[in-house]
């Protein structure tokens, strides 16, 4: 055993070394990506590993590899669960033979995704065992048992981490690799695999006949505890039981669930003995719902009674003060916090010094200034702050509200963006549809080569596998004309000039136009040793117009004198030296 | 409370929040403390507000509340004013002498705050201002100022100076052992200074 000092998604990511994984699979989402991209980072790898186009393809993926008989993975954020639910909700059926793990992280308080909803939900819907840690240690120890959880009742296992344990760090004790490995073999089995009618309506009674197995083998596990030490008691689930273990008095009784389903008759010996219990959990009132069905005569607080907050993300100092709502605490023992600076100007997350996006969205906005900008989701939804994105709703909804709004009777011309991975993952078919239906779009594909927000990840636009391996990088502008698109144009962003000439032309044309602009993301590219030289502005020349400020990169500032000046984040790409008027920017050197 | 030594470590994504709290952690494990922390990423941080927690001897969760930290280390002035709340009354706190002005000034014509303003704000603490930039052109490259930075914090933890150094040898590139090295030793000579 070793003690090392680890993320939470890479103490995930070892354990299922410890395991013997087989084969993992993925759409990269924050806070899951780490997971994937730690395994992808071993030196020695006996695992076959991919990061998927989008989460229903990674899910079946390694659904299927559990059919064969290999440990298998995939992970998600909690919003790609929505995209992988319709096998989810029909491979309960089905069931699992090597242990199957569905990792999906959920993101209370939101801190980059666009909405809140509670993974839990689903295990419940699905009726498959759901494991939630409470530490980092747990999120190791948990996954370890997860796989054999899988294996034990014969169901995929939902494993549910949030925020504050996927990018949380913490002193971790890890057992050794595993050497054992399987080959995989799929054996037929059409009344298990083939869900038509027949088979379904025997496979869902037979899903339903091995509920009280999970609970048992859940409830073996041993993560969930509970502890009576007075007549007042906390529950509490996941990284709560953290925020509350550190406010708790030694005199109050405290619960913990980190398996879900829960014995339902345990929990009801425990509420019993109670006269007050309060529950603690992020996201939805899950335990909530089900303890408040037990607890006949004993006074509950939770989330229901607005006692505990319905949204947003948890700290010591949220438990206390429910907790002396409640009246299990009799003063918050937190410190009453100083009221933070006012006035401050943001420093909100910025598209990087030399993004190619920047410059992009900048043509858009001087091509289309009357226009309608549906977004999607990626480093490029950024283009907020320069005003040219206008919705977004989830992955690949771009085109489809593009269209939506284009077909509504809309004037104004509707300009739609999407990163080249977002495209790959649900963009297509919105653009099949459009181009079907006689939209009266633009689309402009943000193709930088790679999935950057959430780490850098390949996609099928890199030419690079997970594994490392060179393969075939798909074709963006083939791709679109095969969707029956007449005009497709690949830009250069860097070459401002002739990208706003590009937007101009699309603008002019009827019908569904896509405009591909192809660059590098600016990090891959520094990565890969590419130096552009940075550029200067003349203060000679300078006439502090403000032209290039409003570009908004983060290398552009003003000196004492209101001039414009670069600083040493220039990436060079050269724009600003095409957006100032004066011609006061060049490149360093050359003048 | 809490028995642990909280630690917030704040400035602008892509300065090397997390290597520093890594280094940190590290010595942590050398002298078999118990460690805790919390950190900022995703959705292209760089260039946005960072911060990251390490709680020294924690055994709860990660988070540490307002008003509950003993010690910071920004790598940014105007980020040491923005998360001030989060310490103790008196604290002690380090500060890279030297802001980048966000790009929201610019682009929204907001106010930045002169420099004498920022420092005022700090007056309440134990506040050590640290030419963070200078101290890392000296070790040899612009680019340790978070190591200088933990360096001049070093005197004010709960864990032996060797036992950060021996941590910065571990966590740092080996090509860039000496630099960091160098830049470790600059940055407790400053702290040390204001003791």
């Amino acid at each position: 055993m070793v003690k090392r000092y680890l993320l939470g998604n890479e103490a995930i990511a070892h354990a299922c070394i410890e395991a013997g994984i087989d084969f993992a699979s993925g759409y990269p989402g924050t806070p899951s990506s780490e997971v994937v991209d730690t395994l992808r980072a071993q030196k020695e790898r006996e695992f076959y590993i991919e990061w998927s186009v989008n989460e229903k393809v990674a899910f079946e993926n390694a659904l299927a590899a559990s059919w064969c008989g290999l440990r298998s993975m995939v992970t998600m954020k909690h919003v790609g669960l929505n995209v992988a639910a319709d096998p989810l909700m029909t491979s309960a059926y089905t069931g699992a033979k090597g242990g199957f793990v569905v990792l999906s992280a959920d993101d209370p308080y939101a801190h980059s995704s666009q909405n809140e909803q509670d993974t839990r939900r689903y295990a419940h819907f699905a009726k498959i065992p759901c494991m939630v840690p409470a530490s980092v240690q747990e999120a190791h120890d948990m996954m370890k048992d997860a796989f054999a959880l899988s294996e034990a009742v014969g169901l995929p296992v939902l494993y549910r981490p949030t925020t504050r344990i996927c990018h949380s760090k913490g002193d971790v004790d890890l057992g050794d690799v595993s050497e054992e490995h399987r080959t995989g073999a799929f054996e037929k089995d059409p009344t298990q695999y083939v869900v038509v009618p027949a088979h379904t309506r025997v496979l869902h009674k037979r899903l339903n006949e091995k509920q009280p197995a999970v609970r048992k083998a859940v409830h073996a596990l041993g993560y969930n505890t509970a502890e009576v030490r007075g007549k007042a008691a906390v529950v509490a689930c996941g990284i709560a039981a953290s925020y509350v273990r550190e406010v708790l008095p030694a005199d109050v009784s405290f619960m913990k669930i980190g398996c879900f389903p829960v014995d339902p008759a345990w929990m009801e010996e425990f509420v019993r003995a109670h006269e007050t219990v309060l529950i603690v959990e992020e996201g939805a009132p899950i335990v909530e719902e089900r303890l408040r069905q037990l607890s006949c005569g004993v006074k509950v607080f939770g989330q229901m009674d607005g006692i505990v907050p319905k949204e947003g993300e948890f700290s010591p100092a949220v438990v206390a003060d429910a907790m002396v709502q409640a009246g299990i605490l009799a003063a918050s023992p937190v410190p009453a916090p100083a009221a933070p600076a006012a006035g401050l100007p943001p420093r909100p997350p910025i598209l990087c010094a030399g993004c190619p996006h920047r410059s992009v969205f900048y043509a858009i906005k001087r091509a289309f200034p009357d226009g309608i900008y549906p977004s999607d989701i990626g480093c490029y939804t950024l283009g907020l702050q320069l005003g040219t994105v206008d919705t977004t709703i989830c992955m690949g909804a771009s085109v489809t509200v593009g269209s939506g709004i284009a077909h509504s009777g809309e004037e104004r011309p509707v300009v739609a963006t999407i990163g080249d991975s977002t495209f790959l993952h649900t963009g297509i078919q919105g653009l099949i549809n459009a181009v079907y239906n006689n939209a009266e779009i633009t689309l402009v594909i943000l193709d930088n080569r790679i999935t950057a927000m959430t780490g850098h990840q390949p996609n099928p636009c890199t030419g690079e596998t997970a594994m490392g391996e060179a393969t075939v990088p798909v074709s963006l502008e083939a791709l679109c004309r095969a969707c029956g698109v007449q005009f497709v144009e690949t830009v250069d962003p860097y070459d401002f000039t002739a990208t706003l000439q590009v937007l101009k032309e699309a603008k002019a044309r009827p019908g569904v136009k896509v405009v591909i602009a192809k660059q590098a993301c600016v990090i891959t590219a520094k990565r890969a040793k590419v130096r552009r030289g940075r550029y200067v502005v003349d203060p000679e020349v300078c006439t502090a117009c403000g032209a290039c400020l409003r570009f908004g990169c983060p290398a552009i500032g003003r000196d004492e004198n209101d001039k414009a000046v670069i600083n040493e984040l220039c990436n060079g790409c050269g724009v600003c030296a095409d957006l100032c008027p004066t011609g006061a920017i060049g490149k360093e050197g050359r003048r | 409370m809490n028995s642990s030594f909280d630690v917030l470590i704040v400035g602008i994504g892509g300065q090397g929040t997390i290597l520093a709290s890594n280094i940190i952690g590290e010595a942590c494990l050398i002298e078999e403390t118990p460690i805790k922390g919390v950190e900022t990423h995703g959705m292209a941080q760089r260039g946005g507000s960072v911060e990251s927690h390490v709680r020294i001897g924690g055994e709860f969760g990660p988070l540490i509340v307002p008003g509950g930290a003993d010690l910071m280390i920004a790598l940014d002035l105007l980020e040491a004013v923005r998360y001030r709340h989060y310490l103790k009354k008196g604290a002690r706190i380090l500060v890279n002498d030297h802001t980048v002005v966000p790009t929201s000034v610019h682009t929204q014509g907001l106010e930045m705050p002169g420099r004498d303003a920022l420092v005022a704000d700090l007056a309440d603490f134990d506040l050590t201002m640290v030419d963070a930039a200078g101290l890392a052109t000296e070790a040899g490259n612009l680019i340790v100022q978070n190591v200088v930075m933990l360096g001049a914090a070093a005197p004010s933890f709960p864990l032996k100076p060797e036992s950060l150094e021996e941590a910065v040898r571990r966590s740092v590139p080996p090509k860039t052992l000496d630099l960091n090295l160098r830049a470790f030793a600059l940055g407790r000579e400053a702290g040390l200074k204001k003791e």
